[in-house]
């Protein structure tokens, strides 16, 4: 009996020694290959980790000739002043309005775009028109607000002037609180819709045809194919596209939304994003903002691990 | 052809206003573009005159003989060449030799260094964290800011990734064999046939650092090192006295029209011209990467 446990152990431990061994030959047969990985690591870790890391400033009075080590402890205290702060819900309602607009009214298009070009049979025609709605991707928001901003001025533009010649009053859009949003989402509509396409007309591709044809000898018509046979098959690209949308709840595009931003639309433009711009890097208050930043970090983070144990709730595959 | 005379008369319908609706969107997509570069070529005159203008009647180059008449213009394109041409090559080498480390199965620690990357795309440190780290590692002011902080875009890196894993491993096996070592299989193996995952990498590459302004306003504080981006924001908007940062501005005076749809025509040519060459590949690697995600 003993002897049969001692070789047991024996043969355990014989056996640890041979995979530790096989793991060391393998690392060995790479080292070409971490060599190759080396650079990019080394990138992620200063550019990416670093700035984690920087993140503690948060909880600090920081002061730049001191750096992180010399800079004095404070606690919570930047964001007590956050959530105390008039402008918090302000900004908070602004993030969360953007958001909204993103989820509701922007995430279905490509969706619907896609269908409708999946029943376009004469390809010339699909490629012209993917080839003319995949433009607008290509240009910098400056373009596409720069671009907006000449059609939508008072001075000229051809959007104010073709409201006059209708016998309205003219529109200050780039000035009104009220056309903020609506001018935010149709930015974003005519730079991402038609891009937003591709990935649903690639799960569309997977789809077997004879399933059309059997709902076609059913006497289904093309709505009742679309949203029969078309719409489930690409249910899990949806899905997973929903997650990844909710994961970026507060990325909502500094760029375009600075771009954007005016003294006069501010208590509509205002977001996370800017707010730490304007707070961190003009008026230098390095520690607060970085809580700001902090506070978002976290709360997008949340919303992507709960939507994807959401979407795994419903037998989805989700994105982890 | 027995298929097509059974089309029903709905089916039909249906046609008419898909196909319909599908041209109306293209055209309204690509309408503002047409507007910009018809105003950029018009005379004041005509501008002044008609307000719905596409094409011009008149013919003039006043605007861009204007804008090229200084030197300001052409240094932001220079620039802007600069980092897109110098960053596209700098990021491509190391994204790709980082995905294809990471696209090798047999690579002990590669699901967390996976992970560790995959990570960056859910968290990070955020603005000024990261404008702490630029500041530190000395590329405040220098044109190596638009660059080297966005060496590798995880989402880019993740879409080489996938295309390297889909290639037969026999084909590395059989170079390993004749004693090709990891680096010669890459260049020599997999590079060459991965030609259309490699050209729309690119392109994503060369249209982020053309379109790059961001960084610059955060990053560059010199006014001559300012990429076309930048200097387009300055000639469209800032000098109407429209915006936050506007106070430095308010002493020049306001463009004329043609002028400011000149400068955003010359800022979006570039990306226009390669469009069409790479066109056909972008759609496949597009797809390839997020799929797998």
């Amino acid at each position: 009996m003993e002897t049969s446990t001692i070789s047991a152990r024996e043969e355990a431990k014989q056996l640890k020694k041979a995979r530790r061994s096989e793991t060391w030959r393998r690392i060995k047969k790479n080292k070409l290959i971490y060599l190759m990985i080396l650079p990019g690591l080394i990138y992620f870790l200063i550019y990416k980790y670093l700035p984690m890391y920087g993140l503690i400033i948060s909880f600090q009075d920081y002061k730049p000739y001191k750096g992180i080590m010399g800079s004095e402890w404070v606690g919570f205290e930047h964001f007590q002043r956050l959530f105390t702060s008039d402008e918090f819900w302000m900004i908070f309602k602004n993030t969360l309005m953007l958001f909204g607009l993103q989820v509701f009214v922007f995430f279905p298009i490509p969706i619907i775009l896609s269908l409708m070009l999946n029943e376009v049979r004469h390809s010339f025609f699909k490629r012209s028109v993917q080839t003319l709605v995949y433009i607008p991707h290509f240009m910098s928001w400056v373009v596409i607000v720069s671009i907006s901003y000449v059609m939508l001025t008072l001075d000229g533009g051809i959007v104010n002037a073709i409201i006059e010649s209708l016998g309205m009053q003219p529109i200050n859009f780039l000035l009104n609180e009220e056309w903020f949003r609506p001018m935010y989402i149709l930015q974003v509509i005519w730079r991402e819709a038609g891009w937003g396409t591709i990935i649903f007309l690639a799960a569309i591709t997977a789809v077997d045809p004879s399933l059309y044809e059997a709902a076609r000898m059913d006497g289904a018509n093309r709505f009742r194919q679309m949203w029969h046979i078309t719409l489930p098959a690409i249910r899990s690209v949806i899905i997973v596209l929903l997650i990844l949308k909710i994961g970026d709840v507060l990325e909502l595009g500094f760029e375009h939304v600075y771009l954007l931003l005016n003294s006069s639309n501010r208590s509509v433009a205002e977001i996370f994003d800017t707010y730490v711009y304007v707070a961190g890097l003009q008026q230098g208050q390095f520690s607060y903002s970085t809580a700001v930043g902090f506070f978002k970090g976290i709360v997008g983070l949340i919303m992507v691990i709960f939507a994807n144990w959401l979407a795994k709730k419903f037998n989805e595959e989700g994105i982890y | 052809m027995a298929k097509l005379k059974r089309v029903s008369a709905g089916s039909r319908v249906f046609d008419f206003f898909n196909y319909f609706l599908l041209a109306l969107i293209a055209i309204i997509t690509i309408l503002p573009f047409i507007h910009v570069v018809g105003s950029s070529f018009a005379t004041s005159a005509e501008i002044a005159r008609t307000k719905f203008l596409l094409f011009p009647t008149e013919f003039s180059l006043n605007a861009y003989e204007y804008i090229f008449s200084t030197d300001t213009i052409f240094r932001a394109l220079g620039i802007s060449i600069i980092i897109t041409v110098g960053g596209t090559l700098w990021s491509m080498l190391f994204s790709t030799l980082t995905a294809y480390g990471l696209s090798r199965k047999d690579l002990v620690g590669r699901r967390a260094i996976n992970f560790m990357i995959v990570f960056t795309l859910l968290f990070n440190g955020g603005m000024i964290p990261t404008f702490l780290v630029v500041q530190q590692t000395g590329l405040l002011n220098s044109l190596w800011a638009l660059i080297v902080p966005v060496t590798i875009n995880a989402f880019n890196m993740i879409i080489l990734r996938s295309f390297f894993m889909n290639i037969p491993e026999s084909l590395e096996e059989s170079a390993k064999i004749d004693g090709a070592n990891d680096f010669s299989i890459l260049f020599r193996i997999v590079l060459p046939i991965s030609l259309p995952a490699i050209a729309t990498i690119s392109l994503f590459y060369a249209v982020t650092y053309w379109n790059t302004y961001m960084h610059a306003i955060l990053y560059l504080s010199d006014a001559d090192k300012w990429p076309v981006q930048v200097l387009l924001r300055q000639i469209v908007v800032l000098a109407s006295g429209m915006n936050y940062d506007s106070a430095a501005f308010t002493d020049t005076p306001p463009p004329e029209t043609t002028i400011k749809m000149a400068t955003i025509v010359v800022a979006t040519v570039p990306v226009l011209l390669v469009y069409p060459f790479l066109q056909k590949y972008f759609a496949k690697g597009a797809v390839l990467g997020s799929v797998k995600g």
